[in-house]
């Protein structure tokens, strides 16, 4: 997306505006923007707003091996973001020179003036140490996102707690935050960048210049400074033509703003310290401000709702059994429809030998009525071993019905599987398959 | 700072200057036929080469072209054999975008860019060896480069660095000055008017001393301006010898 044009008429408000020592906003010269730091749930999280400006802040470390020719300093990395959502210029892998710039700067405030102790982040020498990583994004730009970027590296450095470590031998130990209360960094001093901006060939000066300033202005100055009045950084940008006098002006008032600075961060970082030893609220969602249009809030009152949920369960087990009670006739019908089969099939085997007797002549009839008396015996074994089978049953009541037309011997064989077997029950049966036989 | 002494109790540096005493500054004009401008610097150990190309018709996308003025264009490399260490990428870090970026910036406001619009002005700097000072050195031969392809400036532009020891300005700092890790700063003067083209310091410096060392850089800026307009003078004579005037 292509930026919001400025015309040339509000271009030449704002610079005539500026020559009559006056600021769009009704800011003084000198004046900063309203500055506000909200911290998030963990430590090492802060959104910093200037203004408009919104940047956050969030510091995470790792343990690390050091490098080659500094084996007893931990490593810090600086990461400045420009979001596409911060402004309609920004996509990704434009806006280069912008970044290059705000990185390099960054890490030549933070990093130089040597702010961290990096040697209290060995845990051992050449071997484990700490990476501190700080990652900015800029969440809204208008304008001077350098200043708001480096009060928030520097505030989410301050309120980062590391894991606590212990070294015993060549054991390094890693305590959880529950185990052990986490450790603060060691931070030395506190820069923060203050910019001033410049007009008309560095005839007129800013603070703390807004995004329409920032697009009319010639050139930038950059100061970073500590409270003592130490100066980190100075850069100079957009080919402004300055004087040693200007300069040295300009690091004057920069020493007052950084004071008051300092002592705005201060107090942000001592209210959430307060606030979380005495078990308030905190995070990112305790700043939305109330009474909004735009933010809602609103504490929810608890409900009993278990008792509720297990009525529900017992109607709904209630009401599943008589589903299943129906559903219990269907599973019988299959198995009483398989032994009715299975009768039917002994009944194929009678009718052939049948046949085979008729067919056959005197000799070749006793050879096979010898065979069928000695499967009778066997049936007639198997029958006594299992007596509530009804197969064995049907198959000794088939002999009983040919013997009386042929031998009397077999009579006899009858009368002694009559005795065996004197069940009431299996009488019933035996005559109706008789009837049968005779028809 | 603890095994090192950087100034000697009789006011002598490391490699035996006095506090606001420049490196030896050679340099050479014209050094390539292809080129519109080239030079060539040594100032102690750091050496530089710069190249300029143009004005001429913008290449690549003609969106960059602007309407009132000239594009310059800037780009720094260091050789991978200029460190003590082999740099693995001649170009394309963090490092060597922001010093292109800063040169680019340093000749937009020198270069009268407003008398070739909608053109572009190309200049090349490689770093040969780097032993401190890098950024003046690279200035101080664009410079040259940039009078050789006879582009109108308003001034010359002439760069040095400075520091700060035992309550001491330093002038034109040396590699083991830079690493012992005190303050450095980079100035780019216009000498005539006493103008400030870039400004740009590392580390802690209290601000009461910050004029010492802003003084101490100015005016070892126009002590590099006396040696450069005697090179340019030296250049312009050799050339009107050889076109016989």
């Amino acid at each position: 997306m292509k930026e919001t044009p400025l015309s040339n008429c509000e271009r030449r408000f704002l610079l005539r505006a500026i020559e009559e020592k006056k600021r769009l906003d009704g800011r003084q010269t000198y004046d900063y923007r309203n500055i506000r730091i909200s911290f998030g749930t963990d430590y090492g999280c802060c959104i910093v707003e200037l203004g408009k400006t919104r940047v956050l802040g969030q510091v995470s470390c790792e343990l690390v091996s050091p490098k080659l020719n500094r084996a007893t300093e931990g490593i810090l990395f600086f990461n400045l973001e420009l979001s596409q959502m911060a402004a309609p210029a920004f996509e990704p892998g434009r806006q280069s020179d912008l970044l290059v710039k705000l990185n390099r700067l960054m890490e030549r405030c933070l990093r130089n003036s040597k702010c961290i102790d990096t040697e209290s982040l060995c845990v051992v020498a050449g071997e484990k140490v700490w990476q501190i990583r700080v990652d900015l994004h800029l969440l809204n730009h208008d304008g001077n996102i350098i200043d708001a970027a480096s009060i928030a590296a520097i505030v989410a450095l301050c309120h980062f707690r590391r894991p606590d470590v212990s070294v015993q031998g060549d054991e390094v130990t890693l305590y959880t935050p529950e185990e052990r209360d986490p450790v603060p960094l060691s931070i030395h001093h506190m820069p923060i960048c203050v910019s001033f901006a410049f007009f008309q060939q560095g005839t007129y000066l800013l603070v703390d210049p807004n995004e329409r300033e920032e697009r009319v202005m010639d050139g930038l100055l950059v100061i970073a400074m500590n409270k003592h009045r130490e100066i980190c950084t100075i850069q100079s940008s957009g080919g402004i033509m300055l004087l040693k006098d200007q300069v040295l002006r300009c690091s004057k008032i920069a020493g007052v703003k950084v004071a008051e600075i300092t002592e705005l961060i201060l107090k942000a970082l001592e209210n959430d310290q307060k606030v979380r030893k005495e078990g308030g609220k905190f995070g990112f969602a305790e700043s939305i401000a109330n009474q909004r249009i735009t933010a809602f809030k609103m504490e929810k009152a608890p409900i009993d709702t278990s008792d509720v949920e297990e009525k529900a369960e017992e109607i709904i087990a209630e009401a599943e059994p008589p589903s299943e009670v129906v559903s219990t006739p269907v599973l019988w019908t299959p198995g009483t429809a398989q032994i009715g089969e299975g009768v039917e099939n002994s009944w194929g085997d009678l009718e052939d030998s049948e046949k085979e007797d008729d067919e056959g002549g005197g000799d070749q009839a006793i050879i096979l009525d010898g065979i069928k008396m000695d499967t009778g015996v066997e049936v007639s074994d198997i029958g006594s071993q299992d007596a509530p089978i009804i197969l064995s049953d049907s198959e000794e009541e088939e002999m009983i019905i040919l013997e009386p037309d042929k031998n009397p011997k077999k009579i006899r064989t009858q009368t002694t599987s009559a005795k065996q077997e004197k069940a009431p029950s299996k009488k019933p049966v035996k005559r109706r398959k008789k009837k049968r036989a005779a028809n | 700072m603890a095994g090192l002494e950087l100034l000697s109790d009789q006011g002598y540096r490391v490699d035996g200057r006095r506090a606001g005493e420049l490196r030896k500054i050679q340099a050479r004009m014209g050094v390539f036929a292809q080129a519109d401008g080239s030079a060539y610097i040594e100032q102690g150990n750091t050496k530089a080469l710069a190249v300029v190309y143009g004005p001429h018709e913008i290449r690549g996308s003609r969106a960059r072209a602007l309407p009132d003025r000239a594009l310059v264009n800037c780009q720094y490399s260091s050789a991978t054999f200029s460190t003590g260490e082999r740099k693995r990428r001649p170009h394309g870090d963090r490092k060597s975008c922001e010093m292109g970026l800063q040169l680019r910036q340093t000749f937009e406001a020198a270069i009268l860019t407003q008398l070739h619009p909608r053109s572009q002005i190309d200049i090349y700097v490689q770093v040969l060896q780097a032993d401190g000072g890098t950024y003046a050195a690279c200035v101080n031969a664009a410079t040259l480069a940039v009078l050789d392809a006879g582009i109108p400036m308003r001034d010359f532009v002439c760069a040095c660095s400075a520091g700060f020891v035992d309550g001491t300005a330093l002038a034109d700092l040396s590699h083991v000055e830079e690493a012992a890790g005190g303050p450095q700063l980079a100035l780019a003067l216009l000498p005539a008017s006493g103008q400030i083209a870039l400004l740009e310091m590392d580390a802690r410096l209290h601000e009461d001393h910050l004029e010492r060392v802003l003084e101490a850089a100015a005016q070892a800026a126009r002590d590099v301006h006396t040696l450069l307009d005697r090179v340019v003078r030296q250049h312009v004579r050799e050339a009107s010898i050889l076109l016989g005037d």
